[in-house]
């Protein structure tokens, strides 16, 4: 009963945590701020605004945006979870350990964030098409061609998207408190235990921040994919890759595309945010 | 004291930026006053916006155009037909506008954006490509619908996707394509990896793809012909020089070049 006016208090300021903000905020921020936000929202709000509202049940109806956009979230998901299996030891080796050229191996990890994701994909086919560095083996002893298949899209994505991961983990993991892992250590824990039990637990909210935003990267992703992948409907066909096409002959369907992907990517985004990077976050 | 200096360089840093951004939009005084040929009207700058299937030839004519009239110059963007189109129907500065097919053409004269009629100055025909050495031994069109054959289209979308579906259903194949490509020289560049095994592009492509890739000819290919129409926009800020470029393309020396490349003229 003492304890309720603390504790109301208390909840006042952290679930109004803008108000609290407001004061710390030196004035000369607050343009710059509103311009970025202007700037990144407008063009948004201008495919809103210029949408075919009066058609577009009609188009969402249609059973090729349907089988584009469970393509996309199918491939943006294995892309994700295939980043999450290979993304996550190489951003606990590129934080825990140090060898000659652990530097150029960082800035060779981010490579696909700089490189133009169309020339992503060209390196994609030289290394893995049927004349590919590797593909022509593949090609030759298993009878497997990856270009123009679903796993090429697959492919084409985590190759773009996995940098984001491996930066946001590292990131996680270079800020958080070793003490705890040494402990268990102390305690008899193996490394394997350690990085397990205490590790992973750790940094879950960054690994499900940079899985996040992998996945949404993944979902836009179109230079690599089109390149490596093609545009072969209910196969390769993704939103973004219909978006392109469809611009071609109706913008207005282009845009409504856009928007099925926008809703589904910032839903799923939100949802995700407040469930677990939210929910875990001090 | 040091943070005032920073905000100075910062600011004039922004000026400079901006003042650059004007200059480049108003068109090169030295261009203008640079021209020798005195009494020739055809000076200053001619933004060509051009498909991207001329890119070779229409390369070619600018710099002959050039040599014709000293003070002129062409300054080209090349593109998808649709794409060039609808950056002149949301305002982008051009003077001349050619198209892959009449149809991308129509919604520019429709908009208001084109200074008299369209000329068609050129068509084009379809063509097999196929990597060097032909790997799956590719002699026609029947053998695109041959099953374990990667064949590489245009999307329908597109001129060239639409002229091969309306050639391809006129011979009565059905071809099963591992990719719909939304530009030919994309449907080329599966071809030069030889990532796919023939992809239909035009006869034009495989000529500028030079050894590259090789080229069958299609007997029936007149069946689905792409024209390509040009026009001097209304927006023209030099319409002088705009409509001299359009009638050098379509003057002798013009058709030669289109000739060579492989386009067939009117």
């Amino acid at each position: 009963m003492t304890q309720r006016p603390t504790r109301r208090l208390t909840r006042r300021f952290q679930r109004r945590p803008g108000v609290l903000a407001t004061a710390g905020m030196p004035g000369v921020l607050w343009l710059p701020a509103g311009l970025a936000l202007v700037f990144l929202t407008l063009p948004l709000v201008a495919l809103l605004v210029r949408a075919p509202w009066r058609t577009l049940p009609g188009e969402l109806a249609s059973p090729v945006i349907r089988d584009a956009l469970w393509l996309s979230l199918l491939c943006a998901t294995l892309a994700t979870a295939a980043c999450l299996l290979l993304g996550v030891p190489l951003a606990w080796a590129l934080a825990r350990t140090s060898f000659r050229g652990l530097r150029v191996v960082r800035a060779l990890v981010t490579v696909p964030l700089v490189l133009p994701p169309v020339v992503g994909g060209l390196a994609l086919l030289l290394a893995l098409g049927r004349r590919g560095v590797l593909g022509r083996y593949l090609d030759a002893w298993f009878g497997l061609t990856l270009p123009f298949s679903t796993a090429a899209v697959v492919l084409a994505e985590a190759f773009v998207a996995m940098p984001f991961l491996v930066i946001a983990v590292e990131g996680a993991l270079r800020g958080m408190d070793r003490g705890v892992e040494e402990a268990a250590a102390t305690l008899g824990a193996s490394r394997w235990t350690v990085f397990r039990r205490v590790t992973l637990p750790l940094v879950a909210p960054g690994i499900a921040a940079g899985g996040v935003l992998c996945w949404a990267r993944a979902m836009g992703e179109f230079g690599a994919t089109i390149m490596f992948a093609g545009s072969s409907p209910g196969r390769t066909q993704t939103v973004p890759l219909q978006v392109y096409l469809v611009l071609e002959q109706d913008p207005g369907g282009a845009i409504v595309l856009s928007l099925v992907l926008l809703v589904v990517a910032v839903t799923v985004l939100v949802g995700l945010r407040g469930r677990w990077v939210g929910g875990l976050a001090p | 004291m040091r943070a005032r200096a920073w905000w100075a360089a910062a600011l004039a840093g922004a000026v400079a930026v901006l003042a650059g951004c004007g200059g480049t939009g108003g068109g090169s005084p030295a261009g203008t006053s640079s021209g020798t040929s005195v009494g020739d009207p055809v000076t200053g700058i001619v933004t060509v916006l051009a498909a991207a299937s001329l890119t070779e030839s229409f390369s070619t004519l600018g710099r002959r155009f050039e040599s014709a009239h000293p003070g002129v110059r062409v300054v080209f963007s090349f593109g998808a037909s649709s794409d060039l189109a609808t950056q002149i129907t949301q305002g982008a500065p051009g003077d001349v506008f050619a198209a892959a097919s009449p149809a991308t053409m129509d919604t520019v004269t429709r908009a208001g954006e084109a200074r008299g009629d369209p000329q068609v100055f050129a068509s084009n025909v379809l063509a097999i490509a196929v990597p060097p050495g032909n790997p799956a031994r590719v002699a026609g069109l029947a053998d695109l619908a041959r099953p374990g054959v990667k064949v590489a289209l245009c999307a329908v979308q597109v001129p060239c996707g639409a002229a091969a579906t309306k050639l391809l259903a006129a011979d009565g194949v059905v071809v099963r394509p591992v990719t719909l490509e939304r530009d030919v020289k994309a449907a080329l560049t599966k071809v030069e990896l030889g990532e796919v095994d023939a992809a239909l592009v035009y006869r034009t492509d495989v000529r500028a793809a030079g050894g590259k890739v090789t080229g069958i000819e299609i007997p029936d290919a007149a069946k689905a012909v792409n024209r390509y129409p040009i026009v001097v926009l209304s927006g023209a800020k030099n319409a002088t020089a705009a409509q001299a470029f359009v009638d050098y393309v379509r003057s002798d020396a013009g058709r030669q070049v289109l000739g060579d490349a492989g386009f067939t003229l009117p």
